[in-house]
């Protein structure tokens, strides 16, 4: 036995069968074992034991010694020497069973035929095998007004409620946030929200999904689609790097719903409303068709593809040129962009990291992250977890789920190092260690850590220099792990393939001969670019500048790098090709657009943050061509072939190289940034993207952005009192740029720091203030 | 022939019975002094040894739930007394609280120094603000005495208590729901184990104990566990307060011995009102099964009444004479369990809505035959299948009334309705008969 995680075991006869299950299990979950189906309603693995809707009574006796009437399985665990009889040999278990179905019935609607849970409802499933086919109740029916909106994507339908009390279990106990939950009594019981409180909670989607009737339905999917009629696809999710398995419902090829997938040790069995809801994009009519091209009056076209990719070519002619990839592609996309660049265009010039970076992160990255290997387990397994520069339910839902489960299980140590005391953090108990933006690397010096600890480095943690170099000291000294989290699906994985100017794909430095040698032959190249590439940052810049004349952009919002107003700029003057899905604000620049597949419409795989490969299948059939069938095609033409006609063969290509496993590259310290001075009504400008907000694959579901938290400015007590402001007065947070102005909530936040939402309605800081933290912005009341 | 023995009720009718002068008048806060000079455990050991048990219905040792407390485990212990007396009939613990709320204040203390317990709780209910006053004059009574607080009688002994007023549910008198609500919680039943002993009130080790059970004990350390166990029977002992009501002459409590008979009782409060005869009764409140005028003799204590089909309960003997309908009665009952099932499980909400139904057609004289076996099969599908004993007491008086009065369901079907006059059932229709 390698581990010291000896369990005992405890053997129990059900039905007459003899079968051993580890102590503490219970009596369900054992005759699950045995294939045995107990039928349940309120039952859920993962929620505490309720033992409320009485469905799976079972007769149990101990040692000779019966209960005296059945006992509720999903409440009992297993003892020695317990035989338990079920309603396959029980006729009272059987006759239990049956009678509680039918009181089951007996306030249930009969409107099976327009409900969205028929075919796939267990009510209906287990009254099939449970219940009479004939109801004997002839009385009155309890009634309610039919659903009513508990949040903008959630309706409850209180008629079909059989008041399991599942879904109120599992915001309070899951998701923390206990805004649904029973009132009144007896029959007239319902599931409530407070009047003043919607239920917008970022995790609702589960609660209608483990719904075990139609009670709660999701706005966008109601009345849609029959569930006989879905075709069903195991997927995986494209908006973050927790990695959620997820199960993608197509009807007609429409994407018309997504569902949490089962993971026992990754998602489990829940996701974010962002996984589950955000995939109008996919059918917005925005997408594009057709590859367009600019013609001579300087307006976009829609062409053939040879014509589209013959104006590519010609418009590559020998410039100089960089790839822009977003952190949103698969990893196979990812290695086609990464071998594009090198071998097509001859330059390392590409980076992933659309967004506000630096090179100590390009350092960290290539040095810490690319060989490391954290995971879920190591979360569950911690003596303590240290945030910085992530702010988990914003940024990784389900690494918040995962601590939030061990705070509540064991009160497991979080400490989150942040200048605002987020909702989340308050969920998780954090010990919150307030700092000044900029500020960080001092208090991450300062943590007492174990070799059983984890830090938790959020891609937020670049923005304050030093923050990087802090964590690797105390992670040297403690002998914690890191784990580097960060907030787009595909950045992982573009680490790992090389989408980055100083490492090639397979953990590969550009600086190391040996290593591009190894690479070159590989390919069946004769060399590849010796000098390390441009970060985007020094893309952006040299293409401003003319330095670099033509960019490869695919899937980059420019909202979302580091100043919007130079990437813009940068993109009007340099030859564009653009690889979207939608029209964008980079497609109405460009000179050449191919519109490319969603995630839906192709296979592939993302790494989720750790390093954990998240493969999927195409869910729906399309025409539309993937980034890296785009890019292969492109290769050809420019004579320079890059031989990945198909996802499978870039997997194994990609496979087939390994890791290198020469001498990695090392971290050298860059040093904190000085103490900043401030002026009267200055403030150090601090942000962070809420999982729900304007970001590009959220576009078109109102529904899910209804449930987005409110936009506001956030200024400490002292600040407040200063500037003569109370909660929701309007506020103006401005620099040289330009200025934001919103209402005003005064919470724990340092006094010197002033947050807002870095991407939401009415706050777009990095187009509006050019900057979206650590510097300085003036704070007045409007 | 049983003769009746007030303790707990001896004062009551002496007008200053309810304060703390009238009380100390006849040795009040005695024996509270006297437990505290003792070692807990032999406190514990006392109560045991007395054979009290639960008189909030289920009749549980005293003793034996206190000895089930963890010593030792530095963890806060708690007492709550549970005085949500809400089961129909049932009227003891109030007429208790008005007139002598100073005997539970006295037992609360001994049981709190025997639990160790250094906070303790009345959880009463909400309805009775008349007694709800009462105890918070005779709480801040006990305080300004130093009865209460941080060093009683000097000795360095600490309980606090709480008056908790509840907002009117009678699911809170399940011992488990009334923590919930006590917490500010809904309350509904808590999933056992783990059992309040272990974690109760807070998730601390706690005994909830009954009014009456909590106020016996004073009279028990001071008058001794044998004084006590002489009274009763084998296996019951002790004294109880017996509460009769409806369509008797002199309704009210009668504290007795444990195991006298409800012929003896009705002797002594005069009787079933003239010129009627019993027709039914209840042993325990409206969740026992019914009796008739062939259980007369059944001795009412704990053993006595379970051998006769029924429970002690709470002790609260309704008595209805001919004039009553059953199934109008037993309708009543039902809508009462409906309205007050908390809702958590399915056969007590579910069932208890049908229920009513299926009662209200046949008082109504629009049931068949066949709603009889339905009714029983349905309540066979709710005893023992609820996650508490409330669905359990909402069949008690259905079965137990059709298995006596099966014709008279029947006649209301053939009669195409009740075939009673509610009017004679009325109080003030045998205040009309006997003028």
């Amino acid at each position: 036995m390698t581990t010291a995680e000896l369990v005992d075991m405890v053997t129990v006869v059900i039905d007459g069968f003899e079968i051993s299950v580890p102590k503490g299990t219970l009596v369900i979950r054992a005759a699950e074992k045995l294939g045995i189906q107990i039928p349940r309603f309120c039952d859920h693995p993962l929620l505490d034991p309720v033992g409320a809707c009485r469905q799976c009574l079972v007769d149990i006796e101990i040692n000779g010694r019966a209960f005296p009437k059945p006992q509720a399985s999903c409440t009992i665990p297993v003892e020695p020497g317990m035989i338990v009889k079920t309603q396959l040999t029980s006729p009272v278990a059987e006759k239990a069973q049956r009678g509680v179905m039918e009181f089951l019935l007996i306030n249930h609607p009969l409107d099976c035929p327009v409900c969205d849970k028929g075919g796939e409802c267990p009510l209906q499933n287990q009254a099939m095998s449970t219940g009479q086919g004939e109801s004997r109740f002839e009385g009155v029916k309890r009634t309610f007004e039919k659903p009513i909106n508990i949040s903008s994507q959630v309706l409850l339908d209180r008629e079909r409620c059989i008041l399991c009390a599942r879904c109120t279990r599992f915001s309070d106990q899951i998701a923390s946030d206990p805004f649904i939950t029973l009132n009144e009594r007896g029959a007239l019981q319902q599931v409530g929200i407070y009047e003043k409180q919607p239920f917008e909670s970022y995790f609702s989607g589960n609660t209608v999904q483990i719904c075990p009737v139609g009670a709660l339905t999701g706005a966008s999917y109601r009345f849609r689609a029959r569930p006989f009629d879905l075709v069903s696809s195991p997927s995986a999710c494209e908006h973050c790097a927790s990695g959620c398995s997820l199960r993608t419902d197509v009807r007609r090829g429409k994407t018309l719903r997504r569902l949490a997938g089962e993971d026992a040790s990754v998602n489990e069995e829940w996701n974010c409303d962002k996984g589950r809801w955000a995939f109008k994009y996919i059918t917005s009519a925005e997408r594009l068709t057709h590859p367009l091209v600019r013609d001579s009056a300087g307006d976009l076209q829609e062409a053939s593809w040879p014509e589209a990719l013959a104006a590519a070519v010609a418009g590559l002619g020998g410039k100089q040129t960089a790839v822009l990839v977003g952190g949103r592609v698969t990893v196979e996309d990812a290695y086609g962009y990464s071998k594009f660049a090198r071998v097509a265009l001859k330059t390392n010039d590409i980076d992933f990291r659309n967004r506000a970076t630096s090179d100590e992160e390009r350092e960290f990255l290539a040095a810490v992250v690319i060989k490391s290997t954290p995971s879920y387990l190591d979360i569950d397994r911690a003596d303590s977890v240290l945030l910085v520069g992530f702010e988990p339910e914003e940024e990784s839902p389900i690494v918040f789920l995962r601590i939030h489960k061990q705070v509540r299980k064991r009160a497991l140590k979080v400490t989150a190092i942040a200048s605002k005391l987020s909702i989340g953090n308050e969920k998780l108990k954090s010990n919150f260690v307030c700092v000044a933006p900029g500020a960080e690397p001092a208090a991450i010096k300062v943590q007492e850590l174990t070799s059983k600890s984890i830090i938790l480095v959020g891609e937020r943690a670049s923005e304050s220099a030093g923050s990087l170099s802090a964590v690797v000291s105390l992670a040297k000294e403690s002998g914690a792990k890191i784990a580097w989290i960060p907030r787009r699906a595909g950045e992982r994985g573009a680490l790992s393939a090389g989408a980055i100017g100083n490492l090639l794909p397979g953990a590969r430095p550009v600086n190391d001969t040996e290593a591009r040698v190894d690479l070159a032959a590989a390919w069946g190249v004769d060399s590849l670019p010796s000098q390390s590439g441009l970060s985007s940052d020094e893309i952006v810049n040299a293409a401003n500048e003319g330095q670099i004349e033509a960019l490869i952009v695919g899937g980059v919002d420019p909202l979302d790098s580091a100043n919007s107003q130079q990437m813009l700029n940068a993109l009007k003057k340099a030859f564009v090709i653009s690889l979207e899905i939608s029209h964008s604000d980079v497609t109405q620049l460009a000179d050449v657009v191919f519109p490319v597949a969603a995630v839906v419409e192709k296979s592939g795989s993302f790494m989720n943050w750790e390093g954990r490969s998240r493969s999927f299948d195409l869910a729906v059939e399309s025409f539309q061509r993937s980034d890296l069938r785009i890019l292969s095609m492109l290769a050809d033409a420019l004579n320079a072939p890059i031989n990945l006609p198909t996802v499978k063969s870039a997997a194994k290509e990609f496979d087939s190289l390994g890791m290198w496993d020469g001498a990695g590259a090392e971290f050298t310290s860059a040093p904190p940034s000085g103490p900043i001075s401030l002026g009267n009504n200055e403030a150090i400008l601090t942000s962070w993207r809420r999982l729900l907000d304007e970001g590009s694959l959220q576009a078109g579901e109102e529904n899910l952005a209804g449930t987005a938290r409110k936009t506001v400015v956030v200024i400490s007590p002292t600040r407040a009192q200063a500037i003569g402001v109370v909660d929701g007065d309007q506020v103006s947070v401005s620099n040289a740029h330009g200025s934001v102005v919103l209402p005003v909530l005064v919470e724990s936040i340092h006094d010197d720091a002033v947050w807002l939402p870095r991407n939401s309605r009415g706050s777009h800081l990095l187009a509006t203030l050019g900057v979206a933290s650590g510097s300085v912005v003036t704070v007045v009341k409007e | 022939m049983t003769t009746l023995t007030p303790v707990l009720s001896e004062h009551w009718d002496e007008k200053d019975s309810f304060t703390i002068k009238g009380y100390k008048r006849h040795g009040g806060y005695a024996a509270a002094a006297k437990a505290l000079a003792m070692e807990p455990d032999a406190v514990i050991q006392l109560v045991k040894d007395s054979g009290l048990r639960g008189r909030g219905g289920a009749g549980f040792p005293t003793g034996m739930k206190w000895g089930f407390i963890p010593q030792g485990d530095n963890k806060d212990h708690y007492l709550v007394v549970n005085a949500d007396e809400s089961e129909p009939g049932t009227c003891k613990d109030m007429p208790l609280l008005l007139a002598n709320p100073h005997v539970l204040i006295e037992g609360v203390i001994i049981a709190s120094y025997a639990i160790r317990a250094k906070k303790a709780f009345i959880y009463v209910r909400g309805e009775v603000t008349h007694v709800v006053r009462r105890l918070n004059q005779a709480i801040e009574d006990a305080y300004k005495a130093g009865y209460l607080g941080k060093n009683i009688f000097g000795t360095g002994v600490e309980v606090d208590l709480v008056l908790h007023v509840g907002a009117g549910a009678y699911i809170c008198g399940e011992e488990t729901a009334l923590l919930d609500s006590l917490e500010g919680f809904r309350g509904q039943p808590r999933l056992r184990p783990p059992f309040p002993a272990i974690a109760g009130l807070y998730a601390r080790p706690t005994v909830v104990n009954n009014v009456e059970s909590i106020s016996s004990v004073p009279a028990i350390v001071a008058r001794g566990a044998e004084w006590f166990s002489s009274m009763g029977t084998e296996k019951s002992k002790g004294m109880t307060l017996y509460s009769l009501s409806g369509h008797v002459v002199r309704p009210g409590q009668f504290e007795a011995p444990l195991g006298i008979t409800l012929r003896e009782l009705l002797d002594m409060s005069g009787g079933v009102r003239e010129g009627h005869q019993l027709k039914f009764w209840t042993p325990g409140g409206s969740s026992t099964p019914i009796f008739t005028a062939d259980h007369l003799d059944t001795p009412l204590d704990y053993e006595g009444v379970a051998a006769a089909g029924s429970m002690l309960g709470t002790k609260a003997l309704q008595i209805f004479d001919e004039t009553t309908c059953v199934v109008r009665a037993v309708l009543r009952w039902s809508e009462f369990y409906k309205h007050e099932s908390c809702g958590k499980c399915t056969p007590c909400r579910e069932g208890t809505w049908w229920l009513v139904q299926l009662l209200r057609d046949l008082e109504n004289g629009k049931g068949t035959a066949a709603d009889l076996d339905k009714l029983l099969d349905l309540c066979e599908n709710i005893l023992g299948r609820a996650f508490c004993a409330l669905g359990d007491g909402a069949t008690s008086p259905i079965t137990s009334s059709i298995k006596y009065f099966r014709d008279e369901y029947i006649a209301h079907i053939t009669n195409g309705g009740c075939p009673f006059d509610p009017h004679a059932a009325t109080l003030f229709a045998s205040a009309k008969a006997g003028a």
